[in-house]
C-alpha cells in the first residue's frame, strides 16, 4: 500500500450493511488483548504500531478496504473504554513519539501525540519548564491527554490541558491533514480537544510549557476531620495556593463523613530554592526503585492485596488518617514527580485488585451543590456496602471545550473494586449516583467513565452540545470510521 | 444473514458469545438453543438457510432471549471464505468466548466400496471443515488467553471399522486435531474439549442399523455443554458410552478384524 494513495469512500459505504462485500480482512496477526486501565474489562483488537502520519494514513486506508473502524490509543491509562475498539483496528500511537520543536526561551513545545508526559517534563525540565498540566501518572501520552482534556491537582488555577494547547494538528478520516487553534478551525479546535479520538488523530500538538525556579515544590500537609472541614480548606487556600487535592477515607461515617488528608503545593519562586540547578536535575526528580533502599517497589502490590476488601482498606485508611492526625500539619520540599506521579508511586499497584480490576467514578458537581451532593454520594456507597477503596478531591473551573468535564465546582474520583460477585451491585449503584449527579447539576469524565449511558450522557451535556458534536462527527467522518468502545456505548 | 447482536459493549456487563457450525439440525441445533437460554449470543452457521432461519427465529421469539440467535449460510467446504465470515461474526458479536464445530457428514457405504468422492466429502466436511474454522478460532483465543473449543468427532474416530472406513479416518484425524489443539493451547488458557457421542437421534442414525442407548439431541447438547464447562478434555455422550469406547479400543487387532462391527 503507498501513503499517498487516494482515499476511497465507496467501500465503507458497505461495510455497515454486509462486509462479505469488501475484499480483504486484517490479518489475525496483529490480534491482541486489550484491557481497560482499571481491567475491569477486557477485548480484542487488531493493535497497529505506526511511526509516521504516513503510517497513520495507510491504516485509515487499510481500515476502508477491510470495512473497519479504527480505534487511538494512547499510554492505555483510561480507566474505561475511551481506548478500546473492540474487534476492529485499534492504533496504538506510542510509537509516533518525537519532540519535534522545542523553544527554552519561550516554552513552547510541539510533540507527536505519543510523546509521554514522563518523555515531556524529562526533556524540558533542566531548561526550567514543567508541563502546566499534568496526570496522576506519567505513562498518559499527549494525544490521550488531548483528546480527554486532563485535569490535574491545578484544574482550578489553569483549567485543563486544552487551555494550554496553542494548537494542533489533526488527521481526519478522509485522509486530509487540518491545522486547527483558536482561530482557524475553532470549532473542531474546542471539540476534538476532550473529542476522544473520534473526530480525528492528532498528529502534532503545540502546548505552552509552565516557567519553573526550581525543581522542588513547597507542600504541605493536613488532615481534616470531615467533609465540611475538607471544603473549608479548599475554599480558603484556593488563592494561595497552585496545586491542592484531598485524600478522603470513604469508610468514615457520622460525624466523621468526608475526614481525610489534604495536600497543598506552591511553586517556588525565583531565588527560593538555593541549588536550582541541582533539583531541576533528572537523576534528582528520579523515583526510587525501592522503599526503604531495601524493598524493590516493583513487588509491594502483592503486599496490598490482601488489604483490599472492606475490612482491609478500612483499617489501612484509619490507620492512614490518625497517623496524619497525630503527626499534625507537616511542610516540607517535594520533588515535581513525587508530588505529581503519586499513580506510579508503588507500580502496578491496580493488581492488588485482583482479577476482577477497578473502575472509577468521577462525578463533578457545581461548587454550590458539592458538599450536600458528595455527603450523599459517600452515604449511599456506604449504605450499599460498596464503599470505594481510594477517594480523590479536587476543584475545578469552567473552560470552553465542547465535551468538557469542566466547571466552577469540585470533583470526588472514586476507585470501586470490581469482583464477579458485586459487578452487578456497582453497576446498579452507578445509576443510583448518576441521578444524584445529575440533579445536582453535575458532569463526568470520558477519561474514567465505565458506566454511564446514552441517556445519561445527553443528559450531563445538554442537548445543545451533543448535537454540534454529532454535526461535527458527520462533517469531519461521515463514515464513522473512527470510534470507540465508549463511543459506541455513548453516542451510536 | 443480518445483524442481530447490535448491543454496544459495556465495560461492566460482559456478554457471552458462541458460535455453532453446523446448526441447521441435530445436535447443532439443539447447541444453538442450549446456549442461548444459558444467554449466549448465538452465531448459528449451516448450509442450509431455511432450517438455520426457523431456528433462529425461533430462538428469537422465546421470552427474554431477543436477539440471542443470528443465521449464517455458509458451507464448510467453502474453506477459503472461512476467515472472511468468521471476522464478521466476531465483528457481529463483539467477541468470542466459545466455539463449536458440529458439521459432519456420514455416507452410507457398503463393506465392498471404495468410493472416493463420498470418501472426500467425508474428509472435507468433517476434517478440513473443523481446520479451517478451528484454527480461526485458536489463533484469537491464543491472544485472548482464554476460550472454549468444542468439537464434535464420534466414538467412531476410535477404530478403523469394516463399516465406514473414511468416517472412521475423519473422526480419527479430528481428534488428532483436536488433542494437538488441546496441547498448543492449554498453556494459553484456552479448554479444547473432544465430545464423542454415541448414537444421537438425528440423521446420521439412518444410517447406523443396529441402535440403541438413543438420546435426543437436546439431551446431547446439554451434556457437551456439561463437559465443556468442566473443561473436560474427552467425553462420551452419554458417558456410558466410554466403556464401549475403551473396550473396543482395547480388542486385539486379530480379533477386531473378524469382527464386522
Amino acid at each position: 500500500m503507498k501513503s499517498n494513495d487516494r482515499v476511497t469512500t465507496s467501500k465503507a459505504d458497505s461495510s455497515a450493511a454486509v462486509s462479505q462485500v469488501s475484499p480483504s480482512i486484517l490479518p489475525a496477526n496483529n490480534l491482541e488483548l486489550v484491557e481497560s486501565w482499571g481491567r475491569a474489562s477486557q477485548g480484542i483488537s487488531h493493535v497497529y504500531r505506526p511511526t509516521t502520519v504516513d503510517g497513520l494514513k495507510d491504516l485509515f486506508q487499510l481500515a476502508r478496504e477491510t470495512g473497519s473502524h479504527v480505534g487511538l490509543r494512547g499510554g492505555g491509562n483510561s480507566y474505561g473504554d475511551a481506548a478500546m475498539n473492540d474487534e476492529h483496528i485499534l492504533i496504538d500511537l506510542r510509537r509516533m513519539n518525537r519532540i519535534l520543536a522545542w523553544d527554552p526561551k519561550s516554552g513552547v513545545v510541539t510533540m507527536e501525540p505519543g510523546v509521554t508526559l514522563a518523555q515531556l517534563w524529562q526533556y524540558t525540565l533542566e531548561d526550567g519548564w514543567w508541563p502546566p498540566v499534568v496526570t496522576g501518572t506519567m505513562a498518559t501520552t499527549i494525544g490521550g491527554c488531548a483528546g480527554l482534556n486532563v485535569h490535574g491537582k491545578n484544574a482550578w488555577q489553569v483549567g485543563p490541558i486544552g487551555d494550554h494547547i496553542t494548537s494542533f494538528e489533526l488527521l481526519l478520516a478522509s485522509g486530509e491533514l487540518i491545522s486547527c487553534d483558536r482561530g482557524n478551525n475553532s470549532d473542531l479546535f474546542h471539540a476534538a480537544i476532550g473529542g476522544f479520538g473520534v473526530l480525528g488523530c492528532f498528529t502534532s500538538v503545540t502546548m505552552q510549557m509552565k516557567p519553573v525556579y526550581s525543581g522542588l515544590l513547597e507542600v504541605q500537609t493536613e488532615s481534616r476531620a470531615n467533609l465540611a472541614e475538607m471544603f473549608s480548606y479548599f475554599e480558603e487556600n484556593l488563592e494561595s495556593s497552585d496545586y491542592i487535592v484531598g485524600w478522603i477515607d470513604a469508610f468514615a461515617s457520622g460525624t466523621s463523613l468526608g475526614r481525610g488528608d489534604v495536600h497543598k503545593a506552591n511553586y517556588l519562586p525565583q531565588g527560593a530554592d538555593p541549588y536550582p540547578n541541582q533539583t531541576m536535575r533528572l537523576d534528582y526528580q528520579h523515583l526510587p526503585d525501592t522503599i526503604l533502599g531495601l524493598v524493590p517497589k516493583s513487588i509491594i502490590w502483592m503486599f496490598m492485596r490482601p488489604f483490599m476488601n472492606n475490612l482491609g482498606t478500612r483499617m489501612v485508611n484509619t490507620a492512614k488518617y490518625n497517623a496524619g492526625r497525630l503527626g499534625g500539619p507537616k511542610v516540607g520540599r517535594q520533588p515535581h514527580a513525587a508530588f505529581h506521579f503519586l499513580l506510579d508511586y508503588v507500580p502496578n499497584w491496580k493488581q492488588a485488585y485482583g482479577r476482577g480490576g477497578l473502575i472509577q467514578y468521577q462525578p463533578f458537581i457545581p461548587k454550590e451543590n458539592a458538599q450536600d451532593a458528595f455527603a450523599d454520594i459517600l452515604k449511599l456507597c456506604q449504605q450499599r456496602g460498596l464503599p470505594n477503596y481510594l477517594t480523590v478531591f479536587k476543584r475545578h473551573r469552567p473552560d470552553d471545550f465542547l465535551m468538557t468535564h469542566g466547571m466552577d465546582g469540585y470533583s470526588m474520583a472514586m476507585d470501586f473494586r470490581i469482583t464477579d460477585r458485586n459487578r452487578s451491585r456497582v453497576v446498579s449503584l452507578t445509576q443510583e449516583l448518576d441521578e444524584i449527579v445529575l440533579a445536582a447539576k453535575g458532569r463526568f469524565y470520558f477519561a474514567k467513565d465505565s458506566t454511564l449511558h446514552r441517556e445519561t450522557t445527553e443528559l450531563y451535556l445538554g442537548q445543545d452540545a451533543t448535537e454540534k458534536f454529532r454535526a461535527l462527527k458527520k462533517q469531519y467522518d461521515p463514515d464513522n470510521l473512527l470510534q470507540s468502545n465508549l463511543w459506541r456505548r455513548l453516542f451510536s | 444473514m443480518a445483524n442481530n447482536f447490535s448491543k454496544p459493549a459495556r465495560p461492566l456487563e460482559p456478554e457471552r458469545r458462541a458460535v455453532v457450525i453446523g446448526a441447521s439440525s441435530g445436535i447443532g441445533a439443539a447447541l444453538v438453543e442450549a446456549l442461548a437460554s444459558q444467554g449466549y449470543q448465538v452465531a448459528a452457521v449451516a448450509r442450509r438457510a431455511p432450517q438455520l432461519t426457523a431456528l433462529c427465529e425461533g430462538i428469537n421469539q422465546t421470552a427474554g432471549m431477543p436477539g440471542h440467535a443470528a443465521a449464517y449460510t455458509h458451507d464448510v467446504t467453502e474453506f477459503e471464505k472461512v476467515p472472511e465470515l468468521f471476522q464478521q461474526i466476531v465483528r457481529d458479536l463483539g467477541g468470542l468466548e466459545l466455539i463449536a464445530y458440529v458439521a459432519g457428514l456420514q455416507h452410507d457405504v457398503a463393506v465392498d466400496e471404495f468410493a472416493f468422492a463420498k470418501d472426500a466429502a467425508m474428509i472435507r466436511t468433517n476434517l478440513l471443515g473443523a481446520i479451517a474454522w478451528l484454527n480461526q478460532a485458536a489463533i484469537r483465543f491464543q491472544r485472548a488467553g482464554s476460550g472454549q473449543i468444542i468439537g464434535i468427532s464420534s466414538i467412531a474416530g476410535d477404530r478403523g471399522r469394516v463399516a465406514s472406513p473414511v468416517y472412521n479416518t475423519s473422526k480419527a484425524g479430528l481428534n488428532s486435531y483436536l488433542e494437538a489443539l488441546r496441547n498448543r493451547l492449554t498453556r494459553h488458557g484456552v479448554t479444547v474439549t473432544t465430545i464423542k457421542p454415541g448414537f444421537v437421534d438425528t440423521v446420521l442414525l439412518e444410517h447406523a442399523p443396529k441402535t440403541f442407548w438413543v438420546i435426543s439431541p437436546a439431551d446431547a447438547a446439554r451434556q457437551i455443554l456439561k463437559a465443556a464447562q468442566r473443561k473436560r478434555q474427552v467425553a462420551y455422550v452419554p458417558a456410558r458410552w466410554g466403556l464401549v469406547g475403551m473396550i473396543i479400543r482395547h480388542i486385539p487387532s486379530f480379533i477386531f478384524r473378524r469382527l464386522s462391527i
